[in-house]
């Protein structure tokens, strides 16, 4: 009997929609917590690869695509603080309309809280938590009230 | 000096050029802390001291501070006689004192809180100690005892004993020593070791500090022994406290090993950690490290509200 080859699709193309490429191996999971989707509010597919081959940079990644949904500045700045190599793709009739990287900036305001519970950032006092990007790669924070590092930056994301 | 109308929430917010500064203009300071001369250099001026954690020391000095040279003082010293107790944020608390005074200091049990009061005043705020967070003007003083005992701050031999995770003075300490080229030996147990992040900042500052829980091994080497209480305070966990405390205790047994000139600082209050047979060897520095905060603190005052020494 002869063997035809698999055809191998890891994930499938998208008509709309968004491709979240690039992502740091490991926080394909945490990229989906920012995205804030579940059973209950979304209408569309998503496929997730994870640990899949990098062609760039790193030799692993995960992906990420999310049919009929743009993301907003505010969820790209957010994915940039865990994947900050992350690229985003809008896809329009499965044509890629957009593209560009998520950028890391200096200065980062109301994106996280700080992870020190006594900061007085998180005692319900009239500011937004504001850090200071003190790392890359991987992103570390440093809190502009408290002066600590943020640790766990994915769990303490708003 | 360029700290007129400047907040000081940080030692970090100073250059090493304008703590020298502050720290000559405090020995000027030295004859009018002592009421050997008057000055009435912040004359019209008010000063107002919130303190919403005990301070003894930093309250008090900072009252003596300004009462020496002239300036009024308005102050809170319970959270519960506040309308904080009501409910009201710090930020509102702020805007409303700033509208009373020329300079606020601020003591508070959360870090940050002084950053953000300096956010919301229009006139300059002191940090006087923000939780385990900063203490600058602690620091100052602490480089003043040790630049009068030891005549210079370039390079001096310092073991900072205790609890050095919490103990928010040493956090400020150990970074303006670092700013002299200071040799810093951490002696703590593993619990209470200075936080990662800080002895890391230390090391970008070029300062490489030796981590030791033996302070027996290290005793004869220093310049500066700098005792910090364990603050039972800052413990989440009750046992965890009781595991530590009384760990080191500065005794004349000790103080054998040490050299004839070497200092024992201590910001106080003390609960055990030096005996009081101590208190009068060459080596006790404390109760003159208690003083040295209304010189420090004058200069600072006079420095930000713009005061002339007549």
């Amino acid at each position: 009997m002869s063997e035809t080859p698999i055809k191998e699709v890891k994930l499938p193309p998208i008509r709309n929609g968004t491709v979240i490429d690039h992502i740091t191996c490991g926080q394909a999971l945490n990229v989906m917590k920012i995205l804030k989707v579940n059973y209950s509010n979304i209408d569309s597919s998503i496929s997730i690869g994870m640990h899949v081959v990098s062609t760039k940079g790193d030799r692993w990644k995960d992906i990420i695509k999310i049919e009929d949904r743009e993301l907003d500045a505010k969820t790209v700045d957010k994915i940039a603080l865990i994947a900050p190599d992350a690229t985003i793709s809008i896809i329009r009739d499965y044509y890629v309309a957009e593209k560009y990287q998520v950028c890391l900036e200096d200065h980062v305001v109301g994106l996280a809280r700080c992870s020190n519970p006594n900061c007085i950032t998180n005692r319900g006092e009239p500011v937004a938590p504001e850090f200071t990007v003190v790392g890359r790669h991987p992103p570390q924070l440093r809190c502009c009230y408290c002066d600590r590092l943020l640790t766990n930056i994915p769990d303490n994301l708003l | 000096m360029d700290l007129y109308d400047k907040d000081v929430v940080s030692i970090r917010d100073l250059t090493k050029a304008q703590i020298e500064e502050i720290l000559d203009f405090s020995e000027t300071m030295i004859p009018y802390a002592l009421g050997e001369k008057r000055s009435r250099a912040l004359d019209g001026k008010i000063l107002g001291n919130l303190f919403f954690e005990p301070s003894t020391r930093t309250k008090l000095s900072f009252e003596s501070a300004a009462l020496r040279l002239g300036c009024d003082v308005i102050d809170v010293s319970e959270m519960s006689m506040t309308s904080i107790a009501k409910g009201e944020t710090l930020a509102d608390t702020i805007k409303m004192v700033d509208a009373y005074c020329d300079l606020i200091v601020l003591r508070h049990p959360y870090e940050g809180a002084a950053r953000l009061a300096a956010k919301f005043s229009e006139n300059p705020v002191i940090n006087a100690g923000d939780g385990a967070g900063s203490h600058p003007t602690q620091t100052l003083l602490d480089l003043f005892t040790m630049r009068e005992a030891k005549g210079s701050l370039e390079g001096l031999n310092v073991a900072l004993v205790g609890d050095l995770k919490y103990g928010r003075t040493v956090h400020s300490l150990a970074d303006a020593l670092t700013m002299f080229g200071a040799k810093l030996t951490l002696v703590a147990p593993d619990s209470l070791q200075m936080p990662e992040d800080t002895v890391s900042h230390l090391k970008e500052k070029g300062c490489n500090p030796v981590k030791t829980d033996r302070l027996e091994d290290i005793i004869s080497d220093a310049d500066v022994l700098y005792v910090t209480r364990i603050q039972r305070e800052r413990f989440p966990d009750p046992a965890e406290y009781n595991k530590v405390a009384g760990t080191y205790r500065i005794d004349n047994a000790i103080l054998r090993e040490a050299r004839s000139d070497m200092i024992v600082m201590h910001p106080l209050p003390r609960v055990g950690e030096i005996a009081p047979e101590v208190d009068s060897t060459t080596h006790a520095r404390y109760f003159k490290q208690a003083f040295n905060g209304v010189p420090v603190r004058m200069a600072l005052l006079c420095s930000i509200l713009g005061g002339e020494l007549e």
